[in-house]
């Protein structure tokens, strides 16, 4: 019985509004754009944030790496011949490794710029010379073969690892293991293939470049071969940089020790360094800072979401008081023919909820669709989360209801006898 | 005889501005069961304002209406409407039928705001349209009828939840004299039936069906007939 009252006054509700179909339709826009604005900037919003926290645990959450930066220097004019030394030092990294005790493993790493041959094939990935724990550190997976071992190491191989891009550009088609690669004047064997940290499938090539387009050789071998000098020929000058280590990674014992690690080296290295000639990278702190303006981002969106359903909600409410006053004689007959107050209070409130839900299920239609679309052109990362699409839902209902209360109380409350009386 | 309704010195006042408007004074009418009543007057001696206290529409400022011994100056707005709703049948001048719906949802109007609807509700519309000559009208739109077959609607829906009582506001009046005629000849009909009608009007011809008459004048009773 109640189930039969119930959907026929939705039916009349329905009914009524089909007879201004324009009207109910421009109303509906309102809520609708509202609707699918907030989701849609809400998956946008999370897929941003979430490629940027992803970036950051490949970092490491429990590192705290300093890196070499080349400092801002007063420019001198004319060419200079003399060797420009700068960064970490081996010197920093015996003092981070033997006197912090919060550190479990410390890896130095040194980039070394060299061209990598295979045949006629050239190119030039990132060649970092490091030793078998930063496999450990880092979270690299091994895809194929093995890691830098310590034997590597101590014996000065000329081995390498190679990131699965590199592997895709030298081999095509090849199996990469066991070939012999040309990094500048040496000839390396090739021992592994890695991927990033995070494998989205076994054998699918579409993963972070960055990272896949490494190579790895070990420490030793990289200072016995290359040394800490750096040449770079521009035009008319030649640029020499002596750089003794581009980066250390220190992992903590714990994610707690994190921070300590970072105090200690910021002092360690601003005692020691006269120049401003490093930089150091906590992922941790980024997490936390990349969680903080993920938190603002949604408030400001919040904001803007409230505003234009709130502007959506008065359109409705405009449009209710409107219809209360053109529909008054049919509240006067209805009244005299035995409708409560209350059967003409739901009797619109129902009209507004069901212009506001039919605007709300369009708008998370559109609020779903626009995220995919962003996806395919922009090539943006979005994550429409189940709880927006809901809480969108939830969202339209409550405006139906509080913007549709008044109108339905004006028409309620309306004096029969006047009511019928009205032309 | 059997009373119906009462009225026991019913007065209904307007206040307009510094104007008080005595539409009723004071009056004073037993309407028996059964009966077929004409009320007279020109127009301005309160036969509206008369017909909206009948009518449970509009409460009178002094004295008692009471329907089937109930006084509804005890009820509340949600008693008089379902008091409206389940005893007294109303009948307009210019029909006020719902023009979105079809005859049959008109007819069937009432039952939305019945208590415990009832199952044959369909069943019942669609006979009362049959006996009021529409049944093969039923899925039209009001505006599609003409004068006469819209006040069938309307009768057909004042008949629907099955009331003691039919109020007429000048129901023929805006209809010509032999669509007019056959209307009267359905109250007429209704009133064998038991019902008791209360019809407004101002031609003295429809007042000779009646059976009683009431004029108003100035607000006050001129003649019980």
């Amino acid at each position: 019985m109640m189930h039969s009252a119930f959907t026929r006054s939705i039916r009349l509700g329905v009914k009524s509004l089909l007879l201004h179909k324009l009207r109910s339709l421009l109303t509906t826009l309102g809520i609708l754009f509202g609707v699918s604005s907030v989701i849609a900037m809400l998956a946008i919003g999370e897929g941003a944030s979430e490629e940027a926290q992803e970036q950051i645990r490949r970092l490491g959450s429990q590192n705290v790496i300093l890196r070499s930066v080349k400092p801002l220097e007063d420019k001198v004019s004319g060419p200079s011949y003399s060797a420009n030394a700068y960064g970490l030092t081996w010197q920093d990294f015996e003092r981070a490794s033997e006197t912090f005790p919060w550190v479990e493993n410390s890896i130095p790493v040194k980039n070394i710029v060299q061209e990598v041959r295979f045949e006629d094939k050239v190119i030039n990935p990132r060649i970092l010379a490091t030793t078998w724990e930063y496999q450990n550190v880092t979270g690299r997976i091994v895809h194929r073969g093995r890691f830098i071992s310590q034997a590597d190491d101590d014996l000065v191989s000329n081995v390498c690892v190679i990131g699965y891009e590199v592997s895709r550009l030298l081999f095509p088609g090849l199996e990469s293991i066991g070939q012999k690669i040309k990094i500048g004047p040496e000839y390396f064997k090739v021992v592994g293939v890695i991927l990033p940290r995070v494998p989205l499938s076994d054998d699918l090539p579409e993963v972070d470049t960055s990272v896949t387009s490494e190579i790895l050789i070990p420490l030793t071998t990289g200072r016995r071969w290359f040394g800490d000098m750096t040449i770079k020929i521009r035009s008319g000058s030649r640029e020499m940089e002596q750089v003794e280590l581009n980066e250390i990674v220190l992992s903590a014992r714990s994610p707690s020790h994190v921070s300590y690690i970072a105090a200690a080296s910021r002092e360690m290295l601003a005692r020691n360094h006269k120049q401003n000639d490093y930089e150091i990278v906590v992922p941790l702190e980024l997490l936390a800072r990349a969680e903080e303006t993920k938190r603002i981002f949604n408030i400001v969106l919040g904001c803007i979401a409230c505003i234009s359903l709130l502007v959506g909600g008065i359109g409705i409410m405009n449009v209710m008081l409107a219809t209360v006053t053109e529909r008054t004689r049919e509240i006067g007959i209805r009244r005299a023919l035995g409708a409560r107050r209350y059967h003409i209070m739901l009797q619109f409130l129902v009209e507004t909820v069901v212009l506001s839900v039919g605007g709300g299920i369009l708008g998370i239609l559109l609020g779903v669709s626009i995220p995919a679309f962003v996806e395919y052109f922009a090539d943006m990362r979005t994550i429409v989360t189940f709880s927006a699409p809901i809480l969108a839902f939830g969202i339209s209902v409550s405006i139906g209801l509080v913007f549709g209360l008044y109108p339905a109380w004006q028409a309620a409350n309306l004096d029969p006898v006047e009511a019928l009386r009205h032309e | 005889m059997e009373l119906i309704a009462e009225l026991r010195d019913v007065s209904r006042v307007y206040q307009m501005g510094d104007v008080t408007v005595r539409a009723l004074d004071r009056i004073s009418v037993p309407f028996g069961t059964g009966e077929y009543w004409a009320i007279m007057g020109p127009s301005g001696s309160g036969k509206s304002t008369l017909l909206n206290v009948l009518g449970c529409i509009d409460r009178p400022t002094g004295g008692s209406y009471f329907v089937e011994e109930c006084n509804t100056s005890d009820l509340d707005d949600d008693d008089l409407s379902r008091l409206r709703g389940a005893s007294i049948g109303f009948i307009f001048q210019s029909f006020n039928l719902i023009p979105q719906l079809s005859v049959l949802e008109n007819i069937m109007v009432p039952l939305l705001y019945q208590d415990g609807s009832a199952s044959d509700g369909l069943a019942r519309a669609e006979a009362l349209a049959e006996r009021v000559g529409l049944a093969d009208r039923i899925l039209h739109r009001p505006s599609e009828l003409s004068g006469g077959q819209q006040q069938r609607v309307a009768i057909a829906r004042a008949l629907i939840n099955n009331p003691k009582i039919i109020l007429a506001d000048e129901a023929t009046g805006n209809l010509d004299s032999q669509t007019a005629s056959e209307i009267l000849d359905i109250f007429s009909e209704l009133n064998s039936e038991g019902k008791t009608i209360l019809l407004v009007t101002h031609e003295e011809s429809i007042g000779e069906q009646a059976q009683r008459v009431l004029c108003l004048k100035d607000g006050k009773v001129d003649l019980i007939d």
